[in-house]
């Protein structure tokens, strides 16, 4: 099963097998991991499971959609490398993926 | 942990309860934990049971918050299919409906909010329904499709919601508002407006300002309405639509401060200090207006399961949050963003015509009170920083659609 990796803002790893066809926020939220909040469940409505990728992913996980960038646009501590986890699906080409949590996702 | 130790007790697994759970462990509660749960089930979403669910996009398993494993790897006990009947305080323990008693070192109500009903004879009918949970879903699911028509009672959210599932299913669907304009309680002009319109071109009946009389039936099952004007409208089924109060009976039967809500403060603390009451059940304290609320949201049982958590494990409360809610209608993404108390102004970004549009709600000294956007995603983060910062933001620029609002954030 494909790997994926979630840094916490103080630099914690926690490091998870996660299915392919889940998205990076299910596997923060069914292993318990702090940072990501996900209050709408995957709807990309609400922007609180920001996180970052770095840049030698970015390629692999792909561009934001419209939705979900005009949505990180305001997020606090958006970043180029902003996205949101509930719309990176998880796959064989992600395995080893590493993202890293803002400070805070309100 | 000890087993013989007492533990913390959950009554609730719905969103909030499963959430506190959650961060309970996440903070590093290290004692027992048991969820107490009235339905058959694990803790699960219930946004798309007016979306999604009815119309057969979701699975029980795409529904749940975690999956199942995650209870026994973070060693939480759910109890499900268990109803708690009482809290003794004087025993520290809670009773259940099998009559045994489980004691508690620490309690959390999440204990949600029931649908209102009209009082109505009627309301007995097999096919006369309302909608909290995953079975109420199912019973309506039962009921749409080509060639029913379904009256709805209450043109709130959960109304509108299911008026569009209904037609999606293509059914027909009749909605009877008691007020002059729907979502009267929740929405403003403009938003309520653009509403009744979209869902009236696509088929849906709406008729405000009605009043139920009676609803009419024979050999069990509804067969239609009568409103107070006179009026008879036949139907194959009937939602029940008309907002939910908060389940606070054992709370006030056990003499905490309770009423319109169990009364807690910022880190969900009840009258009693080993009592904490978290999501739809509670009334809190919300600085940013000033006010006490009662907030039926997700958003708002995931801030309160986190305050609880944060403060029964000693760690400082979570930054405070705007309350927020989401819809989604036809292929309408609604988001809301903070409360609009005493509104002086409402200013409209963008076109309505164009299905794309915000309404930012100001007060009197022009501060952000709240904002509706709808398929307008960035004008809803946008206000959702304004109304945190309370900022003062003028009209015109709001109005303006060449004048970026991530430039009146900064």
């Amino acid at each position: 099963m494909p790997r994926v990796t979630y840094v916490e803002y103080n630099g914690r790893e926690h490091g998870i097998e996660l299915e392919a066809g889940l998205s990076v926020m299910q596997g923060a939220i069914e292993n318990n991991i702090p940072g990501i909040d996900a209050d709408c469940g995957g709807e990309c409505a609400c922007a609180t499971c920001h996180v970052f990728v770095p840049e030698e992913w970015l390629a692999k996980t792909g561009t934001p959609g419209e939705q979900e960038a005009s949505m990180l646009g305001f997020a606090a501590t958006a970043q180029p490398n902003s996205r949101l986890a509930c719309q990176i699906t998880m796959s064989e080409a992600l395995d080893g993926l590493v993202v890293h949590m803002p400070e805070a996702q309100h | 942990m000890d087993p013989a130790e007492p533990g913390l007790v959950i009554i609730g697994a719905g969103h909030a309860g499963g959430a506190a759970a959650a961060f309970l462990r996440q903070y590093g509660w290290k004692g027992g934990i048991t969820l107490l749960g009235e339905e058959p089930g694990l803790p699960y979403q219930r946004p798309p049971l007016s979306k999604a669910w009815l119309k057969g996009e979701a699975t029980a398993e795409s529904l749940l918050l975690r999956p199942a494993r995650f209870y026994a790897q973070y060693a939480i006990e759910t109890r499900l299919g268990t109803t708690a009947v009482a809290i003794d305080r004087a025993a520290q323990v809670v009773r259940l409906g099998d009559g045994t008693a489980l004691p508690y070192a620490r309690l959390i109500l999440a204990t949600g909010a029931a649908p209102r009903r009209l009082g109505l004879a009627g309301e007995a009918f097999a096919n006369v329904l309302t909608l909290r949970h995953a079975a109420d879903a199912d019973a309506l699911a039962r009921v749409l499709g080509p060639g029913r028509r379904l009256a709805i009672i209450g043109a709130g959210y959960i109304g509108l919601e299911v008026a569009a599932s209904a037609r999606a299913l293509g059914g027909a669907a009749v909605v009877i508002e008691r007020e002059a304009r729907v979502l009267a309680r929740v929405a403003g002009l403009a938003l309520s407006g653009f509403l009744a319109a979209q869902h009236r071109a696509r088929g849906v009946e709406i008729l405000t300002g009605a009043g139920v009389e009676a609803i009419e039936g024979r050999d069990g099952l509804a067969t239609g309405l009568l409103l107070q004007d006179g009026r008879r409208l036949g139907c194959d089924a009937v939602l029940v639509g008309v907002g939910a109060a908060p389940n606070e009976a054992m709370a006030l039967a056990a003499g905490l401060d309770a009423g319109g809500g169990v009364a807690v403060d910022l880190a969900a603390r009840t009258s009693d200090p080993l009592i904490y009451a978290i999501g739809d059940c509670t009334r809190r304290p919300l600085p940013l207006y000033g006010r006490e609320v009662r907030l039926e949201s997700v958003p708002n049982a995931i801030e309160q399961a986190k305050q609880a958590a944060a403060d029964i494990c000693g760690r400082p409360p979570p930054l405070p949050e705007v309350p927020w809610f989401w819809s989604d209608q036809y292929e309408l993404r609604l988001q809301m963003a903070g409360l609009a108390f005493d509104p002086a102004e409402a200013v409209l970004r963008g076109d309505p015509d164009s299905a794309s549009f915000a309404v930012f709600h100001l007060d009197a000294a022009q501060r952000v009170l709240a904002v509706e956007a709808v398929n307008a995603p960035a004008d809803f983060m946008a206000g959702r920083v304004m109304v945190a910062k309370q900022m003062q933001v003028a009209p015109a620029a709001l109005r303006d659609p060449a004048q970026s609002l991530k430039d009146l954030c900064a």
